[in-house]
């Protein structure tokens, strides 16, 4: 089925157009975000002062929102959207309408949100947690990019739809299969959240309603708050699964477990959002024990893609003429920034998955929760991993998409690039570690806190954040040269979309992974259970609500 | 669908691990009592300074119970009452701690007391302070324009 002319396929221009809409925005939040991520740095280590009564918990509160929420969900959005449309077929005129309402929905949220955060109206963080009230345009706007990305979603289930129905009995392509996973993990995910923004934040804060109740609030928002990170890494574990064996040379390990590991990621990513609130009252400590199982159980699935992916590597570098015990690492592709800089990534998610081992521990949690500890962990993960993957994907997809060439110097700064991001990570994500296990805390601003020993401690590590922070900044403004470079100015030519073949192509996937019906249900069953008695427990049992305050 | 032997010993050492791992935190929550404070206690969160025992603030000693003393706090945004405590080296101490307006942090920094206050929920842990010393205590959670000086001092006195 697959050959060598059908890797030449590529994204039809009106497609293109759309993924570039959704890369145009998440790149003008990268640069926004980072900017902001630099003055966080330096307002920290104690050595500068944001000029105009700009507070720090505002710039906080942008960096949150353009890194975690904005550049993401674009980025994810427009990858796949590209994805489905290679690998699937060329959308419908009906699928691209929907795909550029949701764009725009999207889009249109962003900038009230936006608006209201720039205006000090809605200095809550991206976490926004009640009683802190921000004004009603920034719920709104933020419902606005939920139900957005809703539609967005919605043209890539209708491309895969259409194929399975003009293919029947016949596994879908594994990219558009994890496209639409990822898809349904998102939609089911966010769900909680816009049930309290809907229910609870809107309508409480248009005075609708005097109090709002807190417990419940942010049991929904972590309902959504976790699998929004497994949102954030399936489309990494995409690349790392189905692209990268390709750019190597080398053939995808396993298509069948590749399948089954991001099946295991949509039941396991989301009934697990105590592992968030272990330090919180009023909740039994046996259903946040339980959900601390079931946050483990994506252990399974995250050493299934190690298998697979060193095993690719593997088995590429023995076929090359490798020898000896580690003589195929060698052999792999450093020259190449489409796999040097995801790798990097991955290799960085080995200490990140060991520290969320740590957080998601029950009672160790204590040890670590919301102090920095925490920041440099999702630093790692989200802010090396999964974005270094990003920037390796848009090296070759920005191109592709706009009909031009990564050129050997664009390869050459794309693989500076990514070192650079590295070295400046060690500094500050590893300083982040350091400090948390001292007790600093995350979300905080330069303070000796009445000069006490304990926080004099903490302060040369804040100052090697700045250090880190600062060297990021570098690695994002090379990323933003390559990115407008590949946009608007690398020479025409063609790049390609690689997409790996499987290693036994005649081994097709079992069709019970395409039952959408057993693996929702599955979904639905694992979540109630998770939620059903813990949550009637937390309304049955609630305190009076809480009046909204303004406290920045 | 067919799975390579070597992956298969590998998951069947990673699921072991695993088991093997929840099982030792679940026997230290569960068997040796070392839950993430949970306290399912709640108060109103207008009317907290007219309820015991946060009308009272500080360090108390208490008879008959399993701790020696309790150390009561109230937070809100951006101080701790009290701004200063002395506790006896080597005292069982019952921390329990509320909040009159947004949610904050409680944390003991260079201890394991760390938990979240939410308005109209109580707080609690038990801890033996058995390292004298001056022990910062810090909102770990945001709370506004002040919340990195909002702050604490336990001092652990022999």
């Amino acid at each position: 089925m697959v050959n060598s002319a059908v890797s030449k396929i590529k994204v039809d221009p009106r497609d293109a157009k759309l993924s570039m809409a959704h890369f145009y925005v998440a790149f003008i939040a990268l640069a926004l975000g980072g900017l902001m991520g630099l003055l966080q740095t330096l307002v920290r280590s104690g050595k500068y002062e944001l000029p105009g009564g700009i507070g720090y918990y505002q710039i906080l509160t942008v960096h949150g929102v353009m890194m975690g929420l904005v550049l993401t969900t674009f980025f994810i959005m427009g990858f796949q959207y590209a994805a489905v449309s290679r690998t699937a077929g060329t959308h419908s005129n009906a699928a691209r309408r929907t795909g550029w309402i949701g764009f725009w929905t999207m889009t249109a949220g962003t900038a009230m949100a936006a608006t209201m955060v720039l205006l000090n109206k809605a200095s809550v963080l991206y976490t926004f947690y009640a009683p802190l009230q921000a004004h009603w345009i920034f719920y709104l706007g933020l419902t606005l990019v939920v139900v957005g990305s809703w539609i967005d979603g919605a043209a890539q289930i209708m491309t895969y739809a259409k194929w399975r129905k003009n293919n029947p009995g016949k596994p879908s392509p594994l990219l558009s299969f994890m496209a639409v996973i990822n898809t349904v993990l998102w939609i089911v995910a966010t769900l909680g959240v816009a049930a309290t923004v809907l229910f609870q934040l809107l309508p409480w804060s248009l005075g609708l309603v005097d109090t709002v109740d807190v417990l419940v609030s942010r049991t929904l928002f972590w309902y959504f708050g976790h699998p929004l990170v497994y949102f954030w890494l399936l489309p990494a574990y995409m690349c790392w699964y189905t692209i990268i064996p390709k750019i190597i040379g080398g053939k995808i390990f396993s298509d069948s477990l590749a399948r089954l590991s991001f099946i295991l990621f949509l039941l396991f990513s989301i009934p697990v959002g105590f592992h968030h609130q272990l330090t919180e009252p009023g909740i039994d400590p046996a259903w946040k024990f339980f959900q601390v199982v079931l946050t483990f159980m994506v252990v399974i699935p995250s050493l299934m893609t190690a298998f697979s992916l060193f095993a690719t590597f593997e088995r590429y570098g023995r076929s090359k003429g490798a020898t000896g015990l580690f003589g195929w690492f060698k052999v792999l592709p450093w020259g190449d920034a489409r796999f040097t800089v995801p790798f990097i990534g991955m290799a960085s998610f080995i200490p990140a998955g060991a520290g969320g081992i740590i957080n998601a521990s029950n009672q160790m949690d204590q040890v670590v929760h919301n102090t920095i500890w925490i920041t440099g962990h999702f630093h790692l993960t989200a802010a090396t991993s999964v974005v270094l993957t990003f920037f390796g994907i848009s090296y070759w997809l920005i191109p592709h998409l706009t009909g031009r060439k990564l050129t050997k110097a664009m390869n050459k700064l794309g693989i500076i690039q990514g070192w650079v991001w590295f070295i400046g990570m060690v500094f500050m994500s590893g300083a982040m570690h350091f400090e948390g296990l001292l007790g600093g805390p995350r979300r905080s601003a330069f303070s000796t806190y009445g000069g006490a020993k304990q926080a004099a401690e903490w302060i040369p590590y804040q100052i090697a954040q700045a250090v880190g922070g600062s060297i990021l900044f570098l690695g994002i403004i090379l990323v933003l040269i390559i990115f407008i470079n590949l946009a608007f100015f690398a020479p025409k030519g063609e790049e390609e979309f690689p997409v790996g073949e499987a290693e036994n192509p005649q081994e097709s996937a079992p069709m019970v992974f395409e039952n959408w019906k057993l693996w929702l249900g599955i979904t639905a069953a694992l979540i109630l259970f998770a939620y059903t008695i813990p949550f009637i427990d937390i309304i049955q049992n609630a305190p009076p609500g809480s009046k909204g305050f303004k406290t920045w | 669908m067919h799975m390579h032997k070597f992956e298969k010993i590998w998951l069947i050492f990673g699921v072991g691990c695993l088991i093997f791992f929840l099982t030792t935190v679940g026997v230290s929550a569960f068997y040796l009592g070392n839950k993430p404070p949970s306290c399912l206690t709640t108060v109103n969160p207008e009317k907290v300074d007219q309820t015991k025992p946060f009308d009272k603030p500080g360090l108390h000693k208490v008879e008959g119970k399993d701790w020696d003393y309790e150390l009561v706090y109230v937070a809100q945004a951006f101080s701790y009452n009290p701004a200063q405590v002395k506790v006896p080296l080597g005292a069982k101490v019952r921390v329990i701690a509320t909040t009159k307006d947004v949610v904050h942090g409680f944390e003991v920094a260079g201890t394991n007391i760390n938990m979240m206050l939410e308005p109209g929920y109580v707080s609690e842990y038990t801890t033996t302070f058995d390292k004298a010393g001056e022990y910062l205590i810090v909102c770990n959670e945001y709370c506004g324009a002040g919340h990195h000086l909002m702050s604490s001092k336990i001092e652990v006195v022999e």
